[in-house]
Order: structure tokens, then C-alpha cells, then sequence
């Protein structure tokens, strides 16, 4: 059977490619069960220590497959909100929550699922090609996978909502112009780059990295008094680790720390 | 007089005769007069079978005679607080055998600890597992954690207390909800229905849950045990018989020498010695 999704994992980074090239990657339940699984063996592994997830072929992925939906007639109506809670709403909370980071290279289109996806990962970077479109509209849905979460928190609710209502198509450099990705890179350096920026994050201090996430994941619904205690913790937490104080260490003795992720 | 004994070795060693102590389902711990229980079989998820709540019965009587202890925490490890009873005890148990178990004299010997009792919950607490964690005093849980009453799935129902105190604490349709469907909740919804005071990260549980005991545990002994009578007899007693109650316990401790030195350092500006008398 065709392999979904590749994984890789060298030098503390995961490669994670998903691989339905013909399709766009478009999810199928196959493709959402082996990324899950990806997912789940990256964070597993001590050894890794930054997530990369890029697609194959020119797309990076177009969301739903729409070959799986029979909607004719005398179907009954479906329950969207199934495949919703099995499958996207545990993959977006499995990347938010993974105390590694999680960078997209978006080589490709990314609609719909695809792109909510996307915007879900710590660091997006795309190729100058690569678009973003929330898509939904045009068929008469909602965005979902976190996208009217997380859209309005990244470029301001008006773009994402006139986006969000309309479909338009984002191209790689005006999102990063405004701030709904991390950086646009030309086409053929795009995965060198992803995993050079894996590579340099996976030598970094990973338990305080995983809490940082933890802390910006919170910080937009909790309160300031929330957030101060949730910082509180979680530099209590980080002051234990092993990488703090190889970093004092090192920053005494003037010398480049090296860190074990814990 | 096993516990005598036990009290009496602590006041040498406060530490380590409860650390190597001899229980089975077990692991005690005491530092600043907070004795840390947790449960310690987590191949069976900590299950609450006779013998381990007898376990813990026996040692809650220990705690509650020992001078040195002020508060009580409770905890199950990182993963999981206690998944219920055990099934296969309670298969094992016809109609005659199950009118004849022991069990509910041993949730009464629990329920019965004077002292606060506190519960640092991580993972899942299920059945009887929610069941225990109803008995404790405070409640502190991790983001993660799931409260639940399953029991209805396997075709029976809570057996100590979980539809009581239950309803109790979390209001009539959240308890009916959790008992009639068996469906958990999890800690944010558990902590803004009353059933946890505060909510925290997982690895700061326990530590969070323990600072709470040794706050509790620093102050005046017959004060604290006072106070917690009064709050126990809440969902027993019409507002009235309450306020009698409460108004007699504040009355007692007017004759407590402790009362006396907290408020001499009070005013005088110091931290208060209590001595429990």
C-alpha cells in the first residue's frame, strides 16, 4: 500500500513528509492516521528534538479529500463534526500541545485543513510559491482545524474575516508581510532551510522551549493574573532543568552551552 | 499500640520510619509535619481493592493519634490518582457476599480521619478513585486530569458515596450527567463546578498540593480539627443547626491555649508557637 506519510528522524530532527503528491496530500484516514502516528513517535523519541513537516510533490496539502465525502442525494446528510473530532482537532491539539517544537515548510499550496494546519505549527516557512487559502467558504463550510482560532490571533480579525468570507488566495510573501507566517524563502532552498532552522533548534534547550509554547498557547485566553502564575510554574519548572543551568554555566565562562534538551 | 510504637520511633526519626514502612499498596513520606500517602501499584492503576483501602484506613487511624502529623495528602504518581475498584473483586461477589463486604466500614474508617485530608490528583481519578478524591477536604489537580463515575457502563452503579457526594459538590445535573452517561470531565471544568480548588501544571501537582498541607499543618492543631468538623457537617445539617454547631466548636476553642498564643502574635508581631493544646 502507498506510504501516506514519510518519517525520518536524524541529527535531533524529525522529517515528516506527508505523501499523497498525486492528491495534493489532501487528507484521506489513512494520511490522518499515519500522521498521528508521526506525531506520536517524534514526541516519543528522546533523540528528537525538532519536528519538521513538509509535503511532497507541489502541494503542500489541499485539507480534506473530497473524494471521501458522498454527498449525492440520496445520501444522508453527513456528520462533518465526526471526522472533526477523530481526526483534525486531535492532530491541531497534538502539535500545539508537543513540548518540541513543530516547524511547517510550506512548499505548496495550503488550503483549507491544510492551511489551518499549517498556521498550527511553532515556525511556518514557505516557499515563494506557496499559497495559503482558506477555502471552506466556497463550499459552503466552516474554516475549521483551529483556522478561526488561531487566523484572527495571527493578522487581525478583519483580514481573517474578510479572507474567511471570501476564499482568497494568500500568497507566501503577502502572509509574511503580514505576519501569518514566519518567513518566505525561494522555492529550492526551502527544505534546506526548514531543516537547517530543525537542526539549530534541535541543539537547543527543549524542555524550556516546550514551555514556552505551553506559555503562549495559554497567554491568549488567560487573563494577565492567569498568565502570571502560569509563568510563575513554568519557570519553576524550567529553573529545574539541567539546560538552565548549563546555560548560566556557560554564560560565566564565556562559552557556547551545550545543551541535552531536559 | 502498634501505632504508639510507630509515633514513638517517629519522634526520634520523624523521617525515615515512615519512609521504610511496611505497606503493600503504600508509600508514606512525612516532612513538615505533612504525611504524603501514595498509592504505589500502578500496574493495576491503583485500584481500590479491600486490602488497599484497609491499608489506608489503618494508616489514616496512625495519622490521626500522631502529634506529628498536621495535614494529610494523598496521591497516586504522575499518571494516574486511582482508576476504581477492582473488577475482578467485584465479579468475584454475589448479592450475600456483597451485603456482607466489609468495604463500607472501611470508607467510613476513612471518611472519619480528623485531620484535612488533601488530594494532588494527576492522570485519572475514576469510580472509586472520584469516590476517595469526594472524601478529601482540598482538592488540587493537574490540566490534564479526568474525573469520572464509569460505573454505569459496566451495568452497575457508584457504591460509596459517588452519587451523594457528588451531587453534593458539583450541583444536580453535572453529577447527574457524570453518573447517568459515565462520561468524565475534565480538571477545568471539575475546578469551576467546586469539585477542585485550584488547577495546575502536572509536574507541580503534588508540590502544590504539599504546600497547601504544610500551610495547613502550621497552624493551631485543635483549630484546624475544629474547623474541619464544622465544614463536614455542612451537607448533613438544616443552616441552623450549622451555625449552633459552628458557634459551639468557636466557642470551645475560646479555652484552647493556642488561641491565646496566636493572638499574643498577632499583635505582638510574630510568628505564633503552637503547641496543640
Amino acid at each position: 500500500m502507498e506510504q501516506t506519510v514519510l518519517y525520518s528522524a536524524e541529527a535531533g530532527v524529525a522529517l515528516i513528509t506527508l505523501n499523497r503528491p498525486q492528491q495534493l496530500n489532501s487528507f484521506n484516514p489513512e494520511m490522518h492516521q499515519a500522521l498521528m502516528a508521526s506525531l506520536k513517535q517524534a514526541e516519543a523519541d528522546p533523540a528528537v528534538r525538532a519536528i519538521v513537516l513538509i509535503g511532497a510533490g507541489r502541494g503542500f496539502c489541499a485539507g480534506q479529500d473530497l473524494n471521501d465525502r458522498n454527498i449525492s442525494a440520496d445520501q444522508p446528510m453527513p456528520d462533518l463534526g465526526e471526522s472533526i473530532e477523530r481526526f483534525y482537532n486531535p492532530l491541531v491539539k497534538k502539535i500545539t500541545q508537543l513540548n518540541k517544537p513543530v516547524i511547517a515548510a510550506v512548499n505548496g499550496v495550503a488550503a483549507g485543513a491544510g492551511a489551518n494546519l499549517a498556521l498550527a505549527c511553532d515556525i511556518v516557512i514557505a516557499a515563494q510559491s506557496a499559497s495559503f487559502i482558506q477555502a471552506f467558504c466556497k463550499i459552503g463550510l466552516v474554516p475549521d482545524s483551529g483556522g478561526t482560532w488561531i487566523l484572527p490571533r495571527l493578522i487581525g480579525p478583519a483580514r481573517a474575516k474578510a479572507l474567511m468570507l471570501q476564499g482568497n488566495k494568500v500568497s507566501a510573501e503577502q502572509a509574511a508581510d503580514w505576519g501569518m507566517i514566519w518567513q518566505c524563502v525561494a522555492d529550492d532552498v526551502l527544505a534546506s532551510e526548514a531543516m537547517a532552522l530543525g537542526q539549530q533548534l534541535a541543539t537547543q534547550p527543549t524542555t524550556g522551549l516546550g514551555y514556552i509554547k505551553q506559555a503562549l498557547l495559554h497567554s491568549s485566553t488567560n487573563t494577565l493574573e492567569e498568565q502570571l502564575d502560569l509563568e510563575r510554574d513554568l519557570q519553576r519548572l524550567a529553573g529545574r532543568t539541567e539546560d538552565y543551568r548549563e546555560g548560566v554555566a556557560a554564560f560565566f565562562a564565556k562559552r557556547q552551552p551545550t545543551f541535552k534538551g531536559y | 499500640m502498634q501505632a504508639e510504637q510507630i509515633t514513638a520511633q517517629q519522634a526520634e526519626q520523624p523521617q525515615s520510619e515512615l519512609a521504610s514502612d511496611p505497606y503493600e499498596y503504600l508509600a508514606c513520606d512525612l516532612t513538615r509535619r505533612v504525611l504524603t500517602i501514595r498509592f504505589t501499584h500502578y500496574q493495576k492503576r491503583n485500584a481500590l481493592t479491600n486490602d488497599c483501602l484497609a491499608e489506608l484506613a489503618a494508616v489514616l487511624e496512625m495519622a490521626d493519634g500522631d502529634d506529628n502529623i498536621g495535614a494529610v495528602v494523598l496521591t497516586g504518581g504522575a499518571h494516574c490518582f486511582a482508576a476504581g475498584a477492582d473488577l475482578n473483586e467485584l465479579a468475584s461477589q454475589d448479592a450475600v457476599a456483597t451485603w456482607q463486604n466489609p468495604r463500607p466500614q472501611l470508607w467510613q474508617r476513612i471518611d472519619s480521619f480528623s485531620k484535612p485530608l488533601l488530594a494532588a490528583v494527576n492522570g485519572y481519578a475514576f469510580g472509586a478513585g472520584l469516590e476517595l478524591v469526594l472524601l478529601c477536604d482540598v482538592v488540587i489537580a493537574a490540566e490534564q486530569t479526568r474525573f469520572g463515575l464509569p460505573e454505569i457502563t459496566l451495568g452497575l452503579m457508584p457504591g460509596a458515596g459517588g452519587t451523594q457526594r457528588l451531587s453534593r459538590t458539583v450541583g444536580k445535573s453535572l453529577a447527574n450527567q457524570m453518573v447517568l452517561t459515565g462520561m468524565p470531565i475534565d480538571a477545568r471544568q471539575a475546578c469551576s463546578a467546586g469539585l477542585v480548588s485550584e488547577v495546575t501544571l502536572a509536574a507541580l501537582t503534588l508540590e502544590r498540593t504539599q504546600q497547601l498541607a504544610v500551610v495547613i499543618a502550621s497552624r493551631a492543631p485543635l483549630a484546624v480539627k475544629a474547623a474541619k468538623q464544622a465544614l463536614k457537617q455542612v451537607p448533613e445539617l438544616p443552616l441552623s443547626q450549622g451555625l449552633k454547631q459552628e458557634r459551639q466548636l468557636f466557642s470551645l476553642l475560646a479555652a484552647t491555649q493556642d488561641r491565646q498564643e496566636g493572638i499574643d502574635a498577632f499583635f505582638s508581631k510574630r510568628t505564633p508557637k503552637y503547641q496543640g493544646n
